[in-house]
This record gives structure tokens, sequence and C-alpha cells, in this order.
């Protein structure tokens, strides 16, 4: 059985009802109630004017979640490889744009094209960070939590470097919800590196395995994580939030799940 | 442990089905015969003066009926992809070899199945706006659907996911495969692309002024924009083997970067790209002149072929010889870096360096060896470019074992 292993250097996350890592820790430990609300996405800061105007819905997301890991790993994002992680591409910009081509009038924007393309959060994100790094933009529908993680663990284990994974969905409206329900955006970014460092706040090590997927406790938590496909990685979260050694199964594809064994540092 | 340069990977089977042919015989025919598939665009209800490079007979694939909730463009032609030139067996053969759960799948695509949420949407409830309940959005507009296909129609159960970072989708997924396997979670990888024809790229790329109203002209002094195309590539990844034959084609090196400048148009000077191709070279361990062609991402417009050139002449000078293929398929989106790789495959198996189609004049201030005439000569090793939306850049080298 083979086992990759990384150290967490940061977490970033932004849900419903979860605002950031430092506070939702209390929470996903149990220590505080879940009080679910909708998720605010913050302006992104750091795009220059222009696309900060054209910036959709899961540009401001992966921007939120992923300097939050970054600041807390104290690292520079310029320096980062990425891996972005989605089940799909922005839905309000795919409604629309499906919209006005079954219309008579097809001449969607330009804005509107290339905020249609699944790597428009990796772009804005190289933009944003002005990080030329590899970056790999993933899609695995309800396993992309599983997919992104196990994509950023190799690029740890193999090319030995630090990574940062942006594992983010964003809510799709009418009619596309009923086909797709996902309600709305949440987030999770995480920085893995090769080996333990100060800021190392926990140690993972990721296997294959065909046991279940691990549900979390509180009722309304497991509903998230059943919602929106980033949410899959909330148990791991947790793990690391009770800070202590603990193994945990992530939901992944309908064959194969993620076994994690976590280790505080 | 680092691998700071790649194990060579073994292509040790692999296919492309496009506009110039179903399938390796038919595809090097076309390049030989310098045949384009580029026609004028009658699909759907599309109102766009363009060419488009169409795969004949999608309309009539037939998916297997335990897999029926797949069934659209993207992955009929997956399908008609999978079944040319005995890879459907060979996967089955490696699956023999190696077991469902050893072997992962990394495609490449852009738009999906996006045309099939297209056409729902012509067909919404009047009163409620609802999409007709015949609509399977997983298994067909999501972006996985692809490569869940793919895995379900093999039985495979390992490691599988789709690259979706525009246009360069179906390079990256060596990179992925790469790491999968040198981690040691798979023993082989079904990596390849597949993209097909849908109003949102069509009438997208029409927004922004790229689309030419004649076939593409890569590199052409009055190159006006791109023709879309249609494509389904595939290889079979496998370490390589201590005995090999001459003619077989090893993955030597790969070169991934970011330009961090604009979500549609390349880095000026073209930064992000010499770094893909230079990192490609490091990680082959190979110097510059020892690469004998160039397959060139070569869009055809102003801008990126402009780009492109200086980024090659940065790394390799003016006398490498290169052309682009889109003037014969199209640019075929995600699919175009697994099609790249599969030209360059039959490049080094039967010594043909392509010629590029379509370009009358070539722009004299892109001081390129850029190929108007096949080349029918002896040649070990290549390299492939493909970038992407985004400002991603991924080149790939690849080489005759001998």
């Amino acid at each position: 059985m083979h086992t990759l292993t990384a150290y967490i250097e940061g977490i970033g996350l932004l849900g419903p009802g979860l605002t950031d890592w430092l506070t939702s820790q209390a929470v996903l430990s149990g220590q505080q109630p879940y009080q679910p609300h909708k998720t605010v996405l913050p302006s992104p800061a750091l795009l220059p004017a222009a696309e900060r105007r054209r910036s959709c819905a899961i540009v401001k997301l992966t921007l939120a979640t992923g300097l939050e890991a970054i600041a807390a790993a104290g690292l520079d994002a310029a320096s980062l490889p990425s891996v972005f992680s989605a089940s799909g591409g922005d839905g309000e910009n795919c409604h629309i744009i499906c919209e006005m081509l079954a219309s008579d009038d097809r001449q969607i924007s330009p804005t509107r094209f290339h905020n249609s393309v699944h790597n428009v959060a990796a772009g804005y994100w190289s933009i944003a960070t002005g990080a030329m790094t590899t970056s790999s933009v993933l899609s695995a529908f309800d396993a992309s939590f599983g997919a992104g993680l196990l994509e950023a663990l190799t690029q740890v284990v193999v090319d030995d470097t630090r990574t940062v994974l942006l594992a983010c969905d964003t809510a799709y409206p009418e009619p596309l919800y009923s086909a797709r329900p996902i309600p709305d955006a949440f987030g999770i970014a995480l920085v893995l590196a090769p080996q333990r460092s100060a800021q190392a706040l926990a140690q993972i090590s990721v296997s294959l395995t065909d046991a279940s997927a691990d549900q979390l406790d509180d009722a309304a938590l497991e509903s998230l994580r059943i919602a929106i496909p980033a949410a899959r990685g909330l148990p791991l979260l947790r793990g690391i939030a009770l800070r202590q050694d603990k193994h945990v199964v992530l939901d992944y594809l309908d064959s194969t799940r993620l076994a994690v064994a976590i280790a505080p540092c | 442990m680092a691998y700071l340069s790649l194990n060579p990977l073994w292509l040790s089977h692999f296919t492309a089905t496009s506009s110039i042919g179903r399938g390796l015989d038919q595809t090097l025919a076309a390049l030989r015969q310098r045949r384009p598939g580029l026609v004028p665009c009658a699909f759907d209800t599309v109102d766009l003066a363009t060419f488009i490079g169409e795969v004949a007979g999608v309309d009539a694939v037939q998916l297997p009926a335990h897999l029926a909730d797949f069934d659209c463009r993207n992955n009929r032609l997956a399908l008609l992809g999978l079944t040319q030139d005995g890879f459907a067996e060979a996967v089955r053969v490696a699956i023999a070899k190696y077991s469902a759960q050893r072997i992962g799948v990394f495609l490449g695509t852009s738009t999906s199945g996006i045309l099939q949420t297209e056409l729902a949407y012509r067909r919404r409830d009047p009163v409620t706006g609802a999409l007709p309940a015949d609509f399977i959005y997983r298994t067909t507009h999501n972006t996985f659907s692809v490569a869940d296909f793919t895995r379900h129609y093999f039985g495979l159960t390992g490691p599988a996911v789709v690259v979706s970072s525009a246009c360069s989708s179906s390079a990256k997924v060596f990179g992925s495969a790469r790491r999968m396997m040198a981690a040691g979670l798979i023993d082989a990888a079904v990596v390849g692309g597949v993209d097909s024809l849908c109003l949102t790229t069509l009438y997208g790329f029409n927004s922004l002024g790229l689309i030419s109203e004649h076939a593409c002209r890569p590199f052409d002094a009055q190159r006006d924009g791109i023709s879309i195309g249609e494509a389904a590539a595939f290889a079979l990844l496998e370490r390589t083997p201590e005995h090999l034959d001459a003619d077989a084609v090893l993955l030597l090196g790969i070169g991934e970067s970011s330009d961090a400048y604009h979500m549609s148009s390349p880095h000026p000077d073209g930064l992000g790209a010499c770094m893909a191709m230079q990192d490609a070279l490091k990680m082959a361990g190979l110097k510059s002149p020892e690469i004998g062609y160039i397959h060139l991402h070569g869009t055809a417009t102003q801008s990126n072929d402009a780009t492109e050139a200086k980024a090659v002449q940065t790394v390799f000078g003016s006398s490498t010889p290169c052309s682009s293929t889109k003037g014969a398929t199209g640019h075929t989106l995600g699919a175009a870096g697994g099609v790249g790789a599969v030209i360059c495959a039959l490049g080094l198996r039967h010594g043909l360096l392509p010629a590029g189609l379509n370009t009358r004049q070539l722009d004299p201030t892109l001081d390129l060896d850029y190929l108007l005439d096949n080349r029918e000569q002896p040649v070990t090793r290549m390299l492939s470019n493909s970038f992407g939306f985004g400002g991603t850049n991924c080149s790939l080298v690849f080489a005759r074992a001998d």
C-alpha cells in the first residue's frame, strides 16, 4: 500500500457559516455550535481594477481561501505551484451563457467567455499573485476534493516542492440547480510541504482505501459535506482541529476513498 | 526524494481521431498528402462565417446501453477515438497485466459535454423555466464526464481526473500521470484529450474577435484567427521496459508554467512559454539543438503566433524545423495537446516532419524555420507546445527509443 506523506503548513476555509480557519476550528471540533449562513465572498483586493471588475465568484473564493492559507504558512504565493480542483466552472456565468445561446442574440461578451473556462480561477490567481509556477486545474465531479488532494500530494512527494491546493465550488442558479444542486460557495485551501518546518500544523499520510467515507456528527455540517464537493474535505479539517492523532476516510471516487492518518505537529 | 529528471515513460499505444482522420493510418495519410480537415461551418444552428474541423460520423456513434446516461457529443467522440487502432484492446490487456485499480485515467477537455446543456436550454419549460427531464448534468455536461465515461467503459477503479486548463489541458495530463506513476499509486495511465464542437466556444472565440473567416493560416503574414476543431486523442503510458522496439515512442520531458499576465492574451515576450520549453528540455536532459522538430501551438491568431515565435527563438534560435498542424485539424482546444502528442509520435515513428497548411506567405517578422512542405527524414526527438487561456503553458518532449 503506497502512502503519500506531507505536512500541512497553512489552511484557508470559507463557506456557509465558516468564515475562516481560525474561527472555524472551534466549530469543527464541536466546542461551538455550527450556525450556517450564506457565504460572503470578499472583494479580491489583490487584483488590478480591471480584473477585479470582471472576476466571478470562484475567483473571489479561491483568492480568499488561498491567500489565507499562504499567509498562515508565512510564504510568498508567487513561489508556490498550485492545484485548483472544482466540480465545475462558475455556475452563474454558465447559466447566462447558455441562456444567451438559446436566445436570438448569441453575442456573449468576451468577459463572459473567458470567465467560462474551468481554469478561470487559476488564471486570475496567477495574475493576482504573480505566480509563474505550474498550476494543475482539475475536475472530478463529487470526487474533486480527493482528486485535488492526490494531485497536490504527488507534486509534494515526487517533485519535492511545497504546493497550495485550492478546492472550491460555487453555487448553481436555477434551472441548473435542479440538475446540479450546489447551494452555496465553499472552499478549502491547504499549503502542503514535503518536510516538517516550524509552521507545520499536522503531518498527513494518505493512501487509497475501499473503506467508506467518514461522516460528520453534526447534522448541518454533514449536509454541507454532502451538498458541496469541496466540503468532502471537512473531516480532514475536523481531524486537524481536534489536535490529536486521528485516522479519517475522505470521500473520493465511487470505487476508491482516501485514508488519511493525521498527526499534529 | 526528488525526481529532478523524468524516468522516460513509454507511449505503448496511442491513437487520434480528428477532422483529418479516424485513427493513425488516416491521420498519417492526411498529413503526408497535406489534406486539411477544415470546411465552412454548418454545425448545428451556428450562423458564423468560419471554418471548422468537424469529425465525421460522431452523431452515429452509439454508447453501450449500460452507459446510456453518458450520451452526448463529447463522449461519443471519446468512444469513437478509443475504439481506433486497437487502443481499447490495449487497455484491456493492461488491465489484465496491472489490474483495474493500478491504471489511472487523466483526460483533458475544455468544454466536455456542454453542448448537451446548450441544447437543453432550448427546451426549457415555458412556464417554470425548468430543463427537460431527460437532461442529465453529471454524465454529460460536467467537466469530469469524459474521464468518468472512460473509466466506466473499461471498468477502471484507480485514480481518475479531468484536467481542464483550456487549451493546455491534454498536454498537462501527461504531467499529472507522470507524478501519479512516480508516486507509485499506479502502474499505467490512460491519458489524452477529448473536446467537441459546441456553441460556447464558437460564439465565445467570435466575441473575442479571434475566429477566422478562412481556414486558419498559422504564421502567415495575413493570419486572422483560429478555426475551431474537435478531436479525441489517447495514449497508454507505461514505465519503460528493458527492451523496446527501435521505433517505440518515449516521453522524456514535461515543462509547465503560468504567464501571470492576462486571461485571454499571452505574455507579450512569451516568458511563460519559454519557461515551459526550457523546463521540458531540462527534465529530458537535452539541449535545444538536440530537438529535431517543434510541433507549435500555432493557433493563427496575431498575438499567439508572434508570442510563440519569440519564445521559440529565445530557447531554440531560428534553425529548428517547426510547424503548426492547426491548419489541418483546426484548433481542437482541450484535445490539442493530445493531438500534438500523437502527431509527434507518428512523426518519430515514420520520419515525418509535417508541413503547416494554408500558410501562403510566412510572416517575415517571425524568424523561424517554419515548414511549408513535408520533410520525410529520420528524426529522433520532438517537442510539442500547448498554451491556453489563463496563461497556462505546457511543453512535452518525445523521442524514439533508439
